[in-house]
């Protein structure tokens, strides 16, 4: 097996142009086939600029683009083999779903017996089997998405581009869809590059996420490497939730780091990212809420992690289910955001209460700025 | 109280639109089918009857005239249509934000200044003494000066120049309702320049190409002062005809009858033209 056969889709130092900004600059990965990749960023990042120039809408100014192995730089939109399902569908609406599917395979120049018999196949494939003549306008928001993905993978491609088609769906139908297309990528079995500003749709759906800030790759791992092993101060921000300090390295050692924050609290942390921390720098700080265990003055805490442990008194608690949360005003006077289990019961932190936190040193990640 | 004073707006809201088609739409119209229904059997006494519709049937010079004006009216549509299109495409899609209004601009400039200055512009140009035939003979292509005045062919120009704008302007709307996601869409799902054209573009235009399509011809075949002035007396327009019942030789009740077999006609050329396209008139006309 050759790299071309495992690589559907490769992308080497392209970088884009718009007069004198750079919208994508010098970037380059390979997605192995099979393989649901997320291009995760914040709006203007350039990831939007990227899809359109793996579709071949734009040209890239330096680079190359390969399909399959094969450099497609020369080759136009209508012949590269990448299908793409637009932010607005663009589900064509002087069409119906049968038409909307067809038109594809028509111009592939598929006979009308084929034509039949594959949206037949695909309309079944993404549980619609009944919505052929259908229109457009009389389909749900779930039931467009399927049907701009099915209009795609009727013609079998070997990359489907999706620039945020969730975004506008509201909440509930949002978490459904995901659930949903990570299902149909593993029955399509073909590779899926999704573009997203919403991390929790990369990091749920993907089996590699790119995290893209101006133009470049910040970090390419599984969500649970960008999540818990971040390579730069971006991605520890960008990817979950996080506590997040500016401060100051004061001893830098193998086994950790002292950081005093600008609020004047002290912290043992652990260096992250490419950068060496050394004494005096200034660093970047980020603890995540789920891994501050907040407790009441008094409970054993024999078992919990000392290496950083403050004494503070709870400013807030935002309940929100299982992800509720407790705003701590610490000793430096900062708010601290920690996440707790709220029962209902008696035991339940509340506004006003002392509170205990506690963190081990490896959950505090460090980047030198 | 305030249901009246809402009832009351209402209907003071309405009474212009209401009167506006009664009194000049409806009415008017009314006069001229019991005007052309009067035939004339003797000086001043009239009695109800179709004369004037028959003698309107058994001569073929307003028959031909009619038909005339009908085809002649098709082909400014239809060149309207094919030059409009590109230009419209052009505002709508092609061109950017910012020149997009001056452009638009530029296209509405020429209605300021009224059909009658703008026939007489032509005039200038193409006469036997005008600005094009003097520029022939002084470059040496021909001798004499040639009159370009008076054949068909200024007669379409003229006409065609005259109504584009409103051919353009209902395309350049539905254009700019069609997202560039569309025709990228067109592009990604395998189509050629020409698919895109004919499979997206045109059919999401539809309404607009319709609406257009109408208003051109409606204008078209109602004109008078173009057809006149730049086809002379050949250029057999029908509407010179009615002009010619009415007030050359008086004879209202023929005149009625022909201002109402030419509404007649271009009706139902428009409603067969609605028909063949899959439109209809409240998706095409009253959306714009």
């Amino acid at each position: 097996m050759t790299d071309a056969d495992t690589y559907d889709l490769e992308c080497t130092g392209i970088s884009k142009d718009f007069g004198s900004f750079r919208a994508v600059d010098d970037v380059s990965f390979r997605i192995p086939s099979g393989t649901f990749f997320s291009i995760l960023g914040p709006s203007g990042c350039g990831k939007t600029t990227l899809m359109r120039m793996i579709a071949g809408f734009e040209d890239p100014t330096a680079g190359d683009v390969c399909i399959k192995g094969k450099s497609v730089l020369s080759v136009p939109p209508n012949k590269r083999n990448v299908k793409m399902v637009f932010q607005h569908l663009a589900l064509f609406p002087m069409m119906d779903v049968y038409e909307n599917i067809a038109y594809g395979l028509r111009c592939a120049g598929a006979t009308k017996d084929e034509i039949a018999s594959k949206v037949a196949d695909v309309l079944e494939r993404v549980a619609l089997p009944d919505l052929a003549r259908r229109e457009i306008h009389q389909l749900s928001g779930g039931q467009k998405q399927r049907i701009a993905i099915a209009r795609c993978m009727a013609l079998n491609p070997d990359v489907l581009l999706l620039d945020e088609p969730l975004g506008a769906l509201d909440l509930k139908l949002r978490e459904a869809m995901k659930i949903e297309l990570k299902l149909l990528q593993h029955q399509f079995d073909t590779t899926f590059v999704y573009i997203t500003h919403d991390q929790s749709e990369a990091l749920v759906m993907s089996d590699y996420v790119a995290v893209m800030n101006a133009g470049r790759f910040e970090q390419v791992g599984r969500p649970e490497e960008l999540y818990h092993a971040p390579q730069t101060a971006f991605v520890a921000g960008f990817v979950g939730d996080s506590n997040r300090w500016t401060g100051r390295a004061v001893e830098v050692r193998s086994d950790g780091i002292k950081v005093e924050t600008d609020a004047g609290l002290t912290v043992i942390a652990m260096a992250h990212g490419n950068e060496q921390v050394v004494e005096g720098q200034a660093v970047e700080l980020f603890v995540r809420p789920e891994f501050i265990s907040a407790t009441k003055p008094g409970t054993p805490d024999s078992d919990l992690p000392a290496d950083n442990s403050y004494t503070g008194t709870v400013d807030g608690v935002l309940f929100n289910g299982a992800n509720s949360r407790v705003l701590v005003r610490g000793p430096a006077g900062d708010l601290i955001e920690a996440d707790v289990v709220v029962t209902g019961g008696a035991d339940d932190l509340r506004e006003g209460d002392p509170v205990r936190l506690h963190w081990a040193r490896a959950q505090s990640m460090c980047f030198a700025s | 109280m305030s249901q009246d004073t809402k009832r009351l707006s209402l209907i003071l809201l309405f009474a212009p639109f209401a009167l506006w088609i009664v009194l000049l739409i409806l009415l008017p119209h009314i006069g001229m089918v019991v005007l052309s229904l009067r035939e004339k059997v003797a000086p001043r006494v009239y009695e109800f009857g179709f004369g004037n519709y028959v003698d309107f049937m058994n001569e073929p010079i307003y028959w031909n005239t009619l038909m005339r004006t009908g085809s002649m009216s098709l082909l400014v549509t239809v060149l309207a249509l094919l030059i409009g299109f590109p230009v419209a495409y052009y505002i709508a899609k092609i061109a950017g934000k910012r020149s997009r209004g001056a452009l638009f601009l530029m296209c509405l400039i020429p209605l300021w200044v009224s059909d009658l200055i703008r026939a007489f512009g032509w005039i200038l140009l193409l006469r036997e003494t005008g600005v094009v035939s003097s520029l022939l003979v002084w470059s040496g292509m021909t001798d004499e000066g040639i009159e370009f005045l008076y054949n068909d062919v200024t007669v379409v120009v003229g006409l065609v120049y005259t109504v584009i704008l409103f051919m353009i302007v209902p395309l350049v709307s539905t254009l700019d309702g069609m997202g560039d996601d569309m025709i990228e869409a067109g592009y990604n799902l395998g189509g050629n320049s020409l698919t895109v054209l004919r499979r997206i573009i045109i059919p999401y235009a539809m309404p607009g190409i319709v609406a257009g399509c109408i208003v051109v011809f409606m204008l078209t075949s109602g004109s008078y002062l173009t057809p006149i002035l730049l086809g002379g007396k050949n250029s057999s327009w029908f509407t010179e005809q009615i002009y010619d019942q009415f007030i050359t030789r008086f004879n209202w009740e023929s005149g009625a009858a022909f201002g109402i077999l030419l509404l007649a006609f271009t009706s139902l050329v428009v409603w067969l033209g609605l028909r063949l396209s899959g439109q209809s008139l409240a998706n095409t006309v009253a959306r714009t």
